[in-house]
């Protein structure tokens, strides 16, 4: 689907970086006029997805994160957060609420966390390459929103 | 410090402030550990009125605040929580483990 308009932010997978990409996530959406839910809905989605790259896919070095925001010309906001790191060997069992191979400040309530939160979560994943998570939220149209 | 710590009515009230996401969690979990050690408290409220964001990460911090004050046989409860962590709490089903007000 063609986008309207789109942006790509790339950074390192440190911790402090985790706040940096929902703001810009939650930047890019403004121009959709979100409720105040709606982009805490982006925010909690984008954190969840982010999170996991930093820790999951690069588990004792840093690496490099992309974040791709398009607006589509349907007005779905899609994010794509992709990252070049160990993969996840078994997505469905990685998507499973209460899962994860993380430390005990990990919840294993992520990718629900997005499910709940998105209309849409795909998660393309390949050992040793990388993941690349894509969600889609349309925004509710507002009367007198922007255009 | 990202909380604050009180005494109301002999309950221990710990206030967390900010952002609860992975990158704050571990400080936010190390500060409510060292209050539960150190005040071995049988009533625990965790006001969350000051927080201004929490992903899953926050479900991470609740739900060991729980098992420590299971293991010392006191109770847990969840107070002042602002709407955007709610929904997280609520996609999660967390309110089936801990009391949420």
């Amino acid at each position: 689907m063609k986008a309207l308009d789109q942006t790509t932010v790339v950074f390192t997978s440190r911790s402090a970086n985790e706040g940096f990409a929902r703001a810009v996530a939650a930047c890019f959406a403004t121009q959709l006029d979100p409720t105040l839910d709606e982009i805490a809905d982006i925010k909690t989605a984008v954190s969840e997805a982010v999170t996991n790259a930093i820790v999951h896919a690069y588990p004792n070095t840093l690496g490099k994160i992309t974040m791709r925001l398009r607006l589509l010309e349907d007005l779905q906001l899609e994010i794509q957060i992709k990252d070049g790191g160990v993969g996840i060997p078994d997505v469905e069992q990685a998507r499973t609420p209460l899962f994860t191979t993380g430390n005990e400040e990990r919840s294993g309530m992520g990718f629900t966390i997005m499910e709940s939160f998105m209309d849409t979560v795909k998660v393309r994943s390949t050992v040793g390459k990388g993941t690349t998570v894509t969600m889609r939220r349309r925004i509710a149209r507002r009367v007198g929103g922007g255009q | 410090m990202p909380i604050t710590i009180d005494k109301q009515n002999g309950a221990t009230v710990i206030s967390v402030r900010g952002e609860i996401d992975h990158h704050s969690a571990r400080t936010i979990m190390e500060n409510i550990d060292n209050t539960i050690s150190s005040t071995l408290p049988m009533r625990l409220v965790l006001d969350l009125s000051s927080v201004t964001f929490m992903d899953s990460s926050g479900i991470a911090v609740l739900l060991r605040a729980l098992r420590q004050m299971d293991q010392l046989g006191g109770n847990l409860r969840v107070v002042g929580i602002p709407s955007q962590p709610r929904r997280v709490l609520d996609a999660a089903g967390i309110g089936r483990l801990i009391t949420l007000e």
